[in-house]
């Protein structure tokens, strides 16, 4: 019996983490998918009947799908300069520094962590300002954001970087390869899971990001997010915001579902 | 022997549970008001709780609400917990007929007499010939400059539209509010305006003049003291506030084309613990020996009292400008919306705003 104790023990022990997730995390998503399909937020004297127009709306409604696509096209912006900024920093913590350098450098990427999000976009809205006068432009947005996920891109990729051989590289020079060649048939290949991690921690949450976009974008702000937001504390149309965030969940799953077989292939390779 | 002491325990406790119950309620009837407002909205300040508690030996308590909602929500599940409650007057008529609060006996108020007339019975606040609210304060929301900047005096709401001030304007990013606007700068009604596409357009206008939109009252001075803001919109209180307290260059203007008003009451909640200590309380929320105070000292809205007007400083703005009969005229005041009216409002304005980001 000593195995169907130990599968006892380990329930046991899993239980609790488990149902502390389903309670945290897919319970109120499930009121919120509830919601979505209701005309109504069913409280006080409203009726609430079940219908599938905020999903409509979605579609035939141009504000809608069309800030979906400028907050997608947000998050690839940043995800890009994140990935493009964090290599080299990466490589270079992997490569070139080590020891007690390595673990200041790895406290002032963390920083901006520390820090309250909100704090952080305000110091923007100072920074912003000086010479450049960037402040109330899209561009203002991009930084912001960069620079409040540029550390999920350094860490990923620098994990990945740090479990590659070393010798691999080595072998690659010594058989006659450019420096040139290595990184790109060795180094980035094998790195790829990082930068993968990387994207996807950082794709997600900008598409749906309302505060910075509102605080730093002027005219531009406008997006999804922002969107969403404003069903919950200007209209109270719960159902149309949380209709509207399955929307984008939606879509990103389809755009992993379609990229996925392209990555396998490419990572295998 | 057990049981019988289980059962006489049991008989005493019911037969003292009414008591019990009516105690404290007896002892709070004496002596205490409960207060239901927003936090930091004049019947919470120190100074006026401590001289009401002087005069009448009646303790005033507060509770907080964060939005309207939660207000009525409050009222519908703890009936008998509140005795004065703040209500917009777009909201009085609802929570009468919910049965939230009860008609005022207004001859128990002494300076009810001395409140504007127009305010007073408002039909917002009076039904089949009772007052279900005292009107108490009110506000405007128009707009305001930086006079050390232009200096020819503004009496359009054209100038948010003035290619002089390009890049220079500010808004809030609120539907209502903006729709609002644009009701009021193509001549429309801003409760019922006839055509949306006329108001949609306007404010589409505004592209080129916009900067960014602000979303409190703190945020209004840091735009406005750093330059961003030459002509914005803004609430008629915390502009008095911006000149008085922060030292800005803000001068409000109510435009020939009228400006949004808005009025606050305060009511007697429907189970009352105390109504005659809730009545002497708004009647000395209505006095002007509290009113004056309030606005010199610490900033506030425009007092529903002529006399508390009058006495204001003569420099007041809510005595100049607000106290002004010509000025009232222009004013459109805010009505109730439906939740349809709500999103639609939303749209028209997230639609404005995209065009803004094209």
């Amino acid at each position: 019996m000593p195995g169907a104790e130990k599968h006892l023990r380990v329930t046991f022990l899993v239980a609790p983490a488990y149902l502390w997730l389903a309670l945290t995390v897919f319970l109120p998503l499930a009121v919120m998918l509830f919601f979505s399909f209701l005309t109504a937020v069913p409280v006080g004297a409203r009726e609430a009947t079940l219908t599938l127009q905020h999903y409509v709306s979605f579609f035939t409604k141009k504000i809608y799908w069309y800030n979906a696509l400028r907050s997608l096209e947000l998050a690839t912006y940043v995800t890009l300069a994140c990935v493009v900024l964090g290599y080299p920093v990466a490589v270079i913590l992997t490569r070139m520094i080590t020891g007690r350098a390595r673990e200041a450098i790895f406290l002032m990427i963390i920083l901006p962590f520390w820090t309250n999000a909100l704090v952080r976009t305000f110091s923007w809205t100072m920074v912003l300002r000086g010479p450049f006068d960037i402040i109330f432009t899209y561009p203002a947005i991009v930084i912001g954001l960069v620079h409040a996920y540029l550390p999920y891109a350094v860490l990923t990729i620098y994990v990945s970087l740090q479990a590659i051989d070393e010798r691999l590289i080595e072998a690659a020079r010594a058989l006659g390869a450019s420096k040139r060649q290595a990184f790109m048939r060795v180094m980035l290949p094998l790195s790829l899971p990082g930068v993968l991690a990387g994207v996807f921690l950082i794709f997600i949450p900008v598409t749906g990001s309302f505060m910075e976009p509102r605080i730093l974008g002027g005219k531009d702000a406008i997006m999804l997010g922002p969107i969403i937001e404003s069903q919950f504390t200007a209209t109270f149309n719960w159902p149309l915001g949380a209709a509207l965030s399955f929307m984008m969940l939606a879509i990103i799953l389809l755009m992993l579902a379609l990229g996925y077989p392209l990555l396998q292939r490419h990572m295998e390779r | 022997m057990k049981m019988t002491i289980n059962r006489r325990a049991a008989l005493a406790m019911l037969g003292s549970a009414p008591l019990l119950g009516a105690m404290p309620r007896l002892a709070r009837a004496a002596g205490e008001i409960k207060v239901l407002n927003w936090q930091g909205y004049g019947t919470d300040e120190k100074w006026a709780t401590e001289a009401f508690e002087k005069a009448t030996g009646i303790k005033v308590v507060h509770d907080y609400f964060n939005s309207e909602q939660e207000m009525l929500t409050k009222l519908r599940t703890s009936p008998g917990a509140y005795d004065v409650v703040l209500i917009n007057n777009i909201y009085v008529m609802d929570a009468a007929k919910e049965g939230l609060i009860q008609p005022l006996d207004t001859a128990k108020l002494s300076n009810f007499g001395d409140l504007a007339p127009a305010l007073r019975d408002s039909d917002r606040f009076v039904q089949d010939g009772k007052h279900y609210a005292s009107a108490w304060v009110w506000g405007l929301t128009s707009f305001a400059y930086n006079f050390e900047k232009i200096t020819d005096k503004i009496d359009t709401i054209e100038a948010l539209w003035n290619p002089a001030y390009a890049g220079k304007v500010g808004m809030r990013d609120d539907a209502m509010e903006a729709i609002q606007f644009g009701a009021l700068a193509t001549g429309q009604d801003i409760n019922n305006p006839a055509d949306m596409a006329k108001i949609k357009d306007k404010l589409m206008a505004l592209k080129p003049q916009l900067k960014t939109f602000w979303s409190s009252e703190d945020e209004w001075n840091k735009l406005f003291a750093a330059g961003d803001y030459l002509v914005a919109v803004y609430w008629s209180g915390s502009a008095s506030r911006s000149r008085k307290a922060m030292k800005l260059p803000v001068q409000f203007v109510v435009p020939k084309e009228g400006a949004i008003g808005w009025f606050d009451g305060l009511a007697v909640a429907a189970n009352a613990p105390n109504p005659d200590g809730a009545l002497a309380f708004i009647n000395y929320m209505i006095d002007p020996s509290f009113y004056i105070p309030w606005d010199t000292n610490v900033g506030a809205p425009a007092s529903a009292n002529l006399k508390a007007m009058a006495g204001l400083p003569e420099d007041a703005l809510n005595r100049a400008v607000l106290g002004d009969a010509e000025v009232v005229k222009r004013v459109q005041w805010m009505a109730p919306v439906t939740d349809q009216q709500r999103q639609a409002q939303q749209e028209l304005w997230d639609e404005v705003k995209t065009s803004f980001a094209q």
